[in-house]
């Protein structure tokens, strides 16, 4: 049997758990176990077959080529006329392919969602049986849709699980929709999303008007031709600069981040989930998914690479003052992000799929962790209240500071070599002056460095303040601090051990070590990424090359030098509060998130309210207005119609009745009712007649 | 005498033709309805008589049963129904009428006698014999009447039959007490 | 000998009472009862007449107005019953419905 040949499985198995999750145990409120065991088995069995699947294909087929599962035809819409003249079939099927890209991520994706599942078994305990079933649901709905969206063959069907993935994180943050502001984040999330749906659709529509055909295979070998940059430039441009709207809104780039830090309302396994490891990066998945049009389109990969490095900097500066650990995790994603962005942006797309992947380890890892605190801590989420954890949660403390140390880029942590990559090549891109826009590229690649440096200053800001000096909580917390069951450590433990090894494992920075090939998953991913080989050889010296990592490595260190010097070393953080009152302006600037939330609200919020009432006004005015002078016109219409029936015709009617009534008048007074009068007249009448006959006769 | 026995049949025509002329006014003129019922019973009478005395000896009988025995019972219930108690001291007459009343009638049937003179009676004269007449043989007038009724005029008289249940159901509709108490709700509101 | 020119006489009498009856009274009853009179006066020409000329086809006719009698007497004094019941009156002048 061979499994990827029922590709359709995979998204499939999760599909059934949600279904019967939501639709019967939910529904009859049957009992916790029943609900996580087929979530479980749900998550499981396509985590299973995802990695059946992948390695079978690895083993057996040509992976350097896309193998497409029809599972049945979609849409097929007939001969649809294009831009360029000519028609095409609008035939959309919901066709399913395995191919590198693919693979990585139905490889990590399956598996770190089925932690997390494991992991949400321990942490949701505490909730209802309603409330729990649903969130398994949810959870199993939000697999299925990311299965279909790294799955998807077409456009079409990545845009359903793009917007399946849209559906669920708005469900799942607004999980606990009786609170509020957790209704709230949810809306934003999903109106935020919407603004980026709108390019992705855009972009979809002018795909098939420019190409006819949605199927990155055939889009593929389109853009692979000869002249095509020639031919298709300018729509290749248009396209991925549209693609990028949409990857902005789903992978919270600037300026549609907003809705990420807010997102951390729903509970913290779906923040580790979605939030961090695998939703957030579809935007990074479609980019690199689409690669050809950016390849083509020099001018949309600059707008990638300006948005992720602006976008790493950016986030890591508000991440610096944040005081709820999860706002810090948050925010790291949002860099973080930002860094895949960049690494795509500079043409290095294998490089940023390679962090999303790392990526997902460490920020799953961190965001687990984060949740075991939260957990510890009964809910409370501000670090300024916690401190010394790492005596009670060992383990916790442990698997986090690996994350850490990942995320920060020490070497040999999954993050160094994946970051690396993509400093370097941003470097490279300055270098080499790709495309011409060196200067830019190298503006970005000092923005990325500055960022790295930043990363491993809160990151471990956040680790001292967690973890290590006094506990700072009340004392009833401090009895209630635990270490969390199996269920969440074993998840940890896992994810840990892979932040460590994943990177290097996967993509061993052989270009450090005159081992080009080495890297197993630059090299897995190159027959994808249109045009890598033409610029494969590495443009920068040896030596350069490891000036660069030396670099790196030494802003991360002196990232964490400052956060040990400021939050380990002194327990009673003076260093940080001298600094937030001697530079109010910047720290409230900061710690208010630059006042983008204010802005967007007074620019675009108040804008469409102001806009509603405006409209409002125009039905209430103008519309209504219309509806009413019409009425009044009918009603002046009718009284004049009126009056015509009135004098005119029931004149005449009137006239014929008066006439009838005068002459009947005569007449009317013959019939007096007075039976015996007629008899008389009868008699009279009958001797007249008689009369007449004796005469004629 | 022998001008009464030889003028039997004259005088016995007078002396009927007159009774009924009296009590045929008396119809008339009688105030109270009762009266006139019993006045009218007794022209019925006499005329039955005067049948008789014309060979219609048949048509006599049914004279006494139909008129004086059945529609006479009728008018008295009839009369005792109606509730006519105390109108005697009302007006009987129309009398603004009477005079165009009398002139009329008497115009009226002088001219139909006339008619009836000049058309019929020039017409001679038949054996009154055959009034009795039947198949040759002198059965009687009954026999004759029945044979000719039953034979040649037998559509007429079931015809006749019919109108006269039609009557009677007529009378019976008219008569039911509900529909014109519903009726007359109806009649008084407006 | 009698003639039928005297039933023909008292005939017209009958009928001349019957009609001057029949306008001048205000009682609907008297008003049937001097329809009854002229009946009796055509029953009397039909019976002279056919006395006269031996036809019994006249007697014929006569009991076939005495049908016609009986049923109008029928109808009409049905019709009074009505009209006491509706009006409580017997008085022809009083009902004039069909005044126009």
């Amino acid at each position: 049997m061979k499994f990827y040949h029922y590709l359709w499985l995979i998204p499939l198995f999760p599909l059934i758990g949600a279904a019967i999750n939501g639709l019967i145990v939910n529904r009859r409120g049957m009992g916790k176990n029943l609900a996580h065991t087929i979530a479980l088995i749900g998550s499981g069995l396509a985590w299973l077959w995802g990695w059946a699947a992948v390695l079978q294909w690895y083993l057996t087929e040509d992976h350097t080529k896309s193998y497409v599962v029809k599972a049945f035809t979609w849409m097929s819409g007939g001969m649809m006329p294009l831009f360029g003249g000519g028609h095409a079939p609008l035939e959309i099927s919901a066709s399913y392919q395995i191919d590198p890209i693919s693979a990585v991520m139905v490889s990590f994706v399956t598996f770190v969602g089925f932690l997390i599942h494991l992991y949400s078994v321990g942490y949701m305990h505490s909730e209802d049986d309603r409330a729990y079933s649903r969130y398994f649901s949810y959870l199993n709905l939000f697999m299925f849709a990311m299965l279909t969206l790294i799955l998807g063959a077409n456009l079409p069907v990545l845009f359903v699980g793009w917007e399946g993935v849209g559906l669920c994180s708005y469900l799942l943050i607004g999980f606990y929709f009786e609170k509020d502001w957790c209704a709230t984040a949810g809306k934003k999330a999903f109106i935020v999303n919407r603004i980026g749906d709108f390019g992705f659709l855009l972009a979809i529509f002018f795909t098939f008007e420019y190409f006819g055909t949605l199927d990155f295979v055939k889009l593929s070998e389109i853009m692979s031709a000869h002249h095509a940059a020639a031919q298709w430039g300018g729509a290749a441009t248009l396209i991925g600069l549209l693609l990028l709207v949409g990857a902005m809104g789903k992978s919270a780039q600037i300026p549609l981040y907003v809705w990420l830090p807010d997102a951390m309302a729903g509970p913290t396994p779906v923040s580790a989930l979605i939030h961090a490891a695998t939703m957030v990066t579809a935007g990074v998945y479609m980019v690199v998914r689409t690669n050809f049009f950016y390849h083509l389109g020099p001018q949309a990969m600059l707008g990638v690479a300006i948005v992720g490095g602006f976008t790493a900097f950016y986030a890591a500066t508000i991440g610096l003052v944040q005081n709820d650990i999860k706002k810090v995790l948050a925010y790291s994603t949002v860099s973080q992000l930002g860094y895949m962005f960049l690494g795509a942006g500079v043409g290095a797309f294998a490089a940023g799929l390679f962090h999303v992947v790392t990526h997902a380890f460490f920020k799953a890892c961190l965001f687990l962790g984060s949740g075991s605190v939260i957990h510890a801590c009964s809910g409370n989420q501000d670090m300024r209240t916690m401190g010394g954890l790492r005596k009670y949660m060992p383990k916790t403390y442990w698997t986090f500071l690996a994350a850490t140390l990942a995320i920060a880029g020490i070497p040999p942590f999954a993050g160094f070599v994946s970051k690396d990559a993509i400093l370097g090549k941003a470097f490279e891109a300055g270098f080499t002056d790709l495309n011409g826009f060196g200067t830019a590229y190298f503006v970005l690649w000092a923005l990325g460095l500055a960022g790295a440096a930043l990363t491993a200053f809160y990151m471990f800001r956040l680790v001292f303040m967690t973890f290590h000096g006094e506990f700072r909580g009340t004392e009833e917390e401090k009895h209630h601090l635990h270490e969390s069951p199996w269920t969440m450590t074993l998840p940890l433990q896992v994810l840990a051990i892979l932040s460590i090894f994943g990177g290097i494992v996967i993509g061993f920075p052989g270009q450090l070590f005159h081992k080009e090939g080495w890297s197993f998953i630059d090299g897995f991913l190159a027959p994808m990424m249109v045009g890598v080989h033409e610029h494969g050889e590495h443009a920068i010296s040896f030596g350069l090359e490891w000036g660069l990592v030396v670099l790196s490595v030494l802003v991360a260190c002196g990232g964490i030098f400052v956060a040990w010097s400021m939050y380990k070393k002194d327990p009673s953080f003076s260093v940080p509060k001298s600094l937030a009152e001697r530079f109010p302006r910047a720290y409230q600037l900061l710690l208010n998130k630059y006042w983008v939330d204010e802005i967007y609200d007074v620019l675009f919020v108040q804008a469409c309210i102001k806009l509603a009432d405006l409209l409002w006004e125009f039905d209430a005015r103008v519309v209504d207005g219309v509806v009413n002078g019409t009425r009044h016109l009918t009603v002046g219409t009718s009284f004049v119609s009126g009056i015509f029936d009135l004098r005119v015709v029931d004149g005449i009617v009137n006239l014929v009745a008066t006439i009838n009534y005068r002459a009947s008048g005569a007449f009317r007074r013959l019939q007096v009712g007075f039976t015996q009068g007629y008899a008389m007249v009868m008699v009279f009448g009958a001797a007249l007649l008689l009369a007449v006959f004796f005469i004629s006769f | 005498m022998d001008f009464l026995v030889a003028h039997f049949a004259e005088l016995l025509f007078y002396f009927l033709a007159g009774l009924t002329v009296l009590f045929a006014l008396g119809v008339v003129l009688f105030k109270n309805p009762v009266h006139s019922a019993l006045s009218l019973l007794a022209t019925f009478v006499t005329v039955a008589m005067l049948f008789i005395f014309s060979h219609a000896e048949f048509l006599g009988a049914v004279q006494l049963m139909v008129y004086a025995g059945g529609i006479m019972v009728l008018f008295l219930f009839v009369i005792m129904l109606a509730r006519t108690e105390g109108i005697q001291s009302e007006a009987a007459f129309l009398s603004n009428m009477a005079p165009a009343a009398v002139v009329g009638g008497v115009l009226l049937g002088a001219l139909i006698s006339a008619g009836i003179l000049l058309g019929v009676l020039a017409s001679g004269h038949g054996n009154p014999a055959a009034l009795e007449m039947v198949d040759g043989a002198r059965l009687g007038n009954t026999e004759a009447v029945s044979m000719l009724l039953y034979t040649k005029y037998l559509i007429p008289f079931e015809v006749v039959s019919v109108i006269l249940l039609v009557a009677m159901i007529g009378a019976i509709v008219f008569g039911r007490k509900d529909r014109f108490s519903e009726v007359g709700k109806e009649e008084v509101d407006s | 000998m009698i003639s039928a020119t005297h039933y023909l006489i008292l005939s017209l009498i009958l009928l001349s009472l019957g009609l001057i009856g029949v306008m001048m009274r205000r009682n609907f009853i008297t008003v049937l009862m001097s329809l009854e009179l002229i009946f009796n006066a055509v029953n009397l020409n039909l019976i002279a007449f056919s006395y006269q000329l031996g036809d019994l086809s006249g007697q014929i006719l006569a009991i076939f107005v005495i049908t016609v009698a009986a049923a109008e007497a029928a109808i009409g004094l049905g019709l009074i019953i009505a009209l006491t019941r509706l009006r409580n009156t017997v008085n022809l002048d009083e009902v004039h419905e069909m005044e126009g």
